[in-house]
């Protein structure tokens, strides 16, 4: 353990608990359990220890969520190189207990992200009655928990150490008293935030530098791109604003949607949403959905924003058609044969042709003539399609399309890479490197580095400082926290607009 | 629990309409029910009189009307051909006379129109099936209806609809005209009018990018309309039937009424895409985790493609999967059976790797495992023609899906050479369905085509009832007729029809082999 200031966890419990409280969280527990009434003791209180395990052993093999629509560990089996399983033996030390504890307990970003789910300062269903899911280190995975407080749920994570945790929408009702309703049915999901997933994975039949799990600089401009084009037409088609962009921890990113109209979406509109932004593509069947004409403005926008990419990125950088059987699959996207047989002759004399050079080859040869049955007018569509089908958003839309998926929350750690997932401010989209993202060892060690170039303050002024401001989570946390405090404001202006409707309602009804 | 044992029980026949204390107040609309237009959304249920005879005899003119509309879609009739027949059915169960027609029975149409419909929609309302099956029929026949309106009494009948729809103005026309005309698809020959609403609205038009949306607004071309106000019938109605379900339990002390539902709903069985347990061949042969491969000579080719695909990569993903795990356990595979299957076709996965991905899912499939709503149904259904029809397409790496409706036309018959079907007239008459979008007709000629001679000799010999030559409307239909015609010979007498051994055929059917 690098952390030489940092004792055994048990011993330096009740100070951690004090440097970082949170104002947010009722300040001392009667408060608390006069607001809510006697709800807290039906709470099973996680600092207990025993309750929590009895949960998860019930818990665990009865998780009745039809799978085959929702939630993540079904999910995860086409990604499965982003199973823990797999990754616990190479490297076991970002989700060992220990260092979890650690972090939830100095870095974890509790208080925000609690405002952020609940959209107010003062805690309300939306928080309350949300369901979180807990993946353990064991590989266990505990659904329907959920807290009262802020503190409460941190409680827990320290208690528990759960690897990663996942966000689910609020419930009808507690998603703990699940089971004592007299109708399942009365048990519903009412409200998420709009979620969305990409994830490189989906890129692998046309990227060239990576495959798999691994990401580099290259292929993340794929993930740039697409953040880009999502976010225009959330932002100009829907009319959305509070839109948090989300490092996934390897090499996806996440978008978590906190507008009340979002949030308020049943499974017809996210799915309807969800297509309006997936644009289905060839598959190996050959089949290819055209892409009709003239194009629709969502369309249209997006390949403005692309067209540069697939210049830089897509020709220069992947340079997917460079050897002959790739050039193969650029040839099977044009539907015009005496094109593709002069282009095939071509680049058989000139075997060394950039996809830059073959793009252009294109043109050339379709000009000198070798078009047959496509128009110059249809090239050009062709040729917009093939743009489109290498620079485009993929989506994994299914988690988009249910109001009761579960998502894995911004600021947990990536049980393979250990680093943080960490929100991505669009604003400065371009610079945000995704292998510079600190891991949670090395916040660990910030921490230390601090105190230690810090040891002539004085105990008073050390003690204004709180964990995640000695390190290079600072800036996440500080952006997250500027996010949250905006979606706060709007929100509370539409309850006070609500508040003063009905004063003036009451007020006429007085006239009577 | 007090609060409910403690309430007055109210005895249904008595119950008032209204609430009692409101009913004093209440504008009698007893027998005064006005129809200004031949359309109707069933708002309101009628209030009026009438007798016994006549709620049994308006209900059951419905019920063959909407009983032949159904006809026509299990017969794959074009909307055209569907309005060519549906036209006669109408004029003579339940003819609905225009304003202009000037005819003195007009009202008394309608008044029928609107009794059946709320008839129907109690005898309807019982099951989750029955009621998804009316509502989809019922929009079916407004939409039939309001295509034949006059277009004057239509545009009369939209406007009295309570629709929060804004028209858009000319400057905004002219500020997003290339926009709107692009995002709505509008000819040259076409309106140039537009109306805004709430995206939330018309998830139908965004899902297919079919309006132009700004910040959260929708704007629609008005052909639109039309369709957005049969949206909103099937939705009312949908939710009125839930709520009527919610209630019928309490009607069922009505000695007169519940007979006569409960015919009505009994008498609503046309042909069922619906999977129904008899489509295993459980009772013949028992298939085993080691006999699909034999077996898969008679599977629907969307399942031989899966199967192909499986054999080929030793792996399937989720959606293939759980199409073949459902259709497997259609024919009679037992869990076992199965998750042995899986296990041995997924070679190249370590065994703790199937454990943690996969047999949850097999188990979840079968009923297995999961909530309790799962297990008491016994997992799923095996997907019928329809949702293979209508699901998303797959995309790379996938294989699920109707192979007619998601392979490129060479590629299909690349597909189907492959898996011996080489005859070129048949081929080319599969080109010609999949280009007319007719996918299961382009099937069920494959089928017949393979199993011209059986089948001839079937339907010469009467063996099977008509019902059981009609198209095939699920791929585990498809499996029974092509494994039972091809063990026709082998089959005991008694075993033979799709319906399996029934009781009362059995010993026809050994007259017949005798």
């Amino acid at each position: 353990m690098p952390h030489a200031t940092s004792p055994s966890p048990e011993q330096d419990a009740p100070a951690n608990v004090e440097d970082s409280y949170m104002t947010d969280a009722p300040p001392a527990p009667a408060e608390d359990a006069e607001r809510t009434g006697d709800t807290t003791d039906s709470q099973p209180l996680p600092a207990n220890g025993a309750p929590p395990t009895l949960e998860s052993m019930f818990d665990d093999d009865d998780d009745d969520g039809d799978e085959f629509s929702s939630s993540g560990p079904t999910k995860a089996d086409e990604s499965s190189q982003e199973k823990p399983q797999q990754q616990q033996p190479s490297k076991p030390k970002y989700s060992s207990p220990d260092i979890l504890r650690q972090f939830y307990q100095r870095l974890f970003p509790f208080r925000w992200l609690f405002q952020w789910l609940n959209h107010s300062a003062t805690p309300q269903p939306d928080f309350q009655n949300r369901e979180f899911a807990f993946v353990l280190p064991g590989g266990a995975y505990i659904r329907y928990q959920s807290f009262m407080t802020a503190d409460l749920f941190r409680k827990q994570c320290v208690q528990m150490t759960p690897e990663r945790f996942e966000i689910g929408p609020q419930y009808s009702v507690n998603p703990r008293d699940r089971k004592q309703l007299r109708k399942a049915s009365a048990f519903k999901p009412i409200m998420k935030e709009l979620v969305f997933d990409i994830d490189m994975t989906d890129y692998d039949p046309i990227r060239t530098c990576c495959s798999g799990a691994a990401i580099c600089n290259k292929c993340w401009q794929f993930i740039v791109m697409a953040v880009k084009v999502v976010d225009a037409a959330l932002r100009e088609d829907f009319g959305f604003q509070h839109i948090l962009w989300v490092y996934s921890g390897r090499r996806g990113a996440h978008a978590w949607i906190s507008d009340k109209r979002a949030r308020e979406m049943d499974d017809t509109k996210r799915r309807a949403l969800a297509n309006y932004l997936v644009l289905t593509m060839g598959n190996e069947q050959g089949k290819r959905t055209g892409i009709k004409r003239p194009l629709h403005p969502h369309l249209d926008r997006s390949l403005k924003i692309l067209n540069p990419y697939f210049q830089d990125t897509v020709l220069a950088d992947q340079d997917p058609w460079h050897s002959p059987e790739r050039a193969e699959k650029l040839l099977q996207l044009l539907p015009d044969k005496g094109l593709t047989t002069a282009l095939q002759k071509k680049w058989d004399s000139t075997p060394d042709r950039s996809s830059n050079q073959k793009w252009a080859d294109i043109d050339t040869v379709a000009e000198a003539g070798s078009l047959t049955t496509l128009s110059a007018k249809q090239l050009v569509d062709a040729k917009q399609d093939i743009r489109l089908e290498y620079t485009y958003p993929r989506l994994d839309a299914e988690v988009s399309k249910k109001l009761n998926h579960l998502l894995k929350s911004p600021f947990v750690i990536h049980p393979g890479t250990g680093r943080v997932c960490v929100p991505i401010d669009t604003r400065t989209l371009e610079d945000f490197d995704p292998l510079t993202v600190p891991t949670v060892t090395d916040l660990l060690q910030e921490i230390d580095a601090w105190d230690a170039n810090h040891g002539t303050m004085s105990d008073e002024e050390r003690a204004k400082v709180q964990d995640w401001q000695k390190t290079s989570l600072k800036g996440y946390v500080e952006y997250f926290r500027g996010y949250v405090a905006g979606l706060l404001k709007e929100e509370s202006k539409g309850s006070k607009r609500g508040r003063e409707e009905e004063v003036q309602e009451g007020a006429e009804s007085m006239e009577f | 629990m007090l609060a409910v044992t403690s309430a007055p029980r109210i005895d249904a026949k008595k119950r008032a309409v209204l609430d009692a204390r409101k009913r004093q107040f209440a504008k009698a609309t007893w027998e005064t029910e006005t129809y200004p237009h031949r359309l109707n959304f069933y708002l309101t249920p009628p209030t009026g009189d009438i007798a016994l005879e006549q709620f049994e005899e308006w209900a059951i003119a419905r019920l063959k009307v909407l009983a032949e509309l159904e006809a026509c879609q299990f017969r794959n009739r074009s909307p055209a051909e569907t309005e060519e027949y549906m036209k006669p059915v109408l004029e003579k169960y339940m003819r609905l006379s225009s304003n202009a027609s000037r005819s003195s029975e007009v009202d008394a149409e309608r008044k029928r129109d609107h009794y059946s419909h709320w008839t129907l929609r109690l005898a309807f309302s019982s099951t989750a099936d029955l009621r998804q099956r009316f509502a989809r029929l019922e929009a079916q026949l407004f939409r039939l209806r309001m295509q034949w309106d006059d277009a004057r009494e239509r545009r009369a009948f939209i406007d009295s609809l309570a629709m929060s729809w804004e028209t858009v103005s000319e400057e905004e026309k002219a500020q997003w005209r290339t926009e709107l005309k692009a995002a709505t698809r509008v000819w040259a020959d076409e309106e140039e009018s537009w109306f805004k609403v709430a995206w939330e609205n018309v998830p139908e038009l965004v899902e297919r990018r079919q309006c132009l949306l700004k910040r959260g607004v929708a704007y629609v071309h008005v052909r639109e309309q039309s369709t957005m106000v049969v949206n909103e019938f099937s939705r009312q109605l949908e939710s009125g039937l839930e709520l009527a379900g919610r209630f019928l339990p309490r009607m069922d002390e009505d000695n007169r009424l519940s007979p006569i539902l409960h015919h009505l709903s009994q008498s609503f069985v046309a042909p069922d895409a619906g999977y129904s347990e008899s489509s295993s061949i459980g009772d013949i042969t028992i298939p085993t985790a080691a006999s699909i491969d034999g077996l898969s000579q008679h599977f629907p080719l969307c399942m031989q493609n899966l199967h192909r695909e499986l054999r080929k990569n030793s792996h399937l993903k989720h959606f293939g999967r759980l199409q073949y795990t459902l259709f497997l356990k259609g024919i009679g595979l037992s869990l076992e059976e199965s998750i042995l299957f899986w296990r041995k076709s997924f070679k190249l996965v370590a065994d703790d790797k199937f454990k943690s991905e996969y047999l949850y899912n097999i188990r979840h499939t079968y009923g297995d495992v999961g909530g309790d709503a799962n297990r008491r149904g016994r997992g799923y259904t095996p997907y019928s023609c329809q949702k293979l029809l209508t699901e998303a397409p797959p995309s790379s790496g996938q294989a699920h899906g109707c192979p007619y409706r998601t392979y490129a036309p060479d590629n299909l018959i690349a597909l189907l050479q492959n898996v011996g079907v080489t005859d070129r007239p048949l081929l080319q008459g599969v080109r010609e369905d999949v280009g007319k979008q007719r996918f299961h007709i382009a099937c069920n000629r494959v089928f017949e085509h393979a199993h011209k001679g059986d089948l001839r000799k079937v339907k010469e010999e009467g063996l099977w009832a008509a019902s059981e030559l009609d198209t095939i409307l699920h791929p585990n239909g498809y499996f029974k007729r092509s494994f039972l015609l091809k063990n026709l010979g082998r089959v005991k007498a008694g075993d033979l029809g799709v319906d399996g051994p029934g009781v009362g055929r059995s010993g026809e059917g050994e007259k017949m082999e005798m």
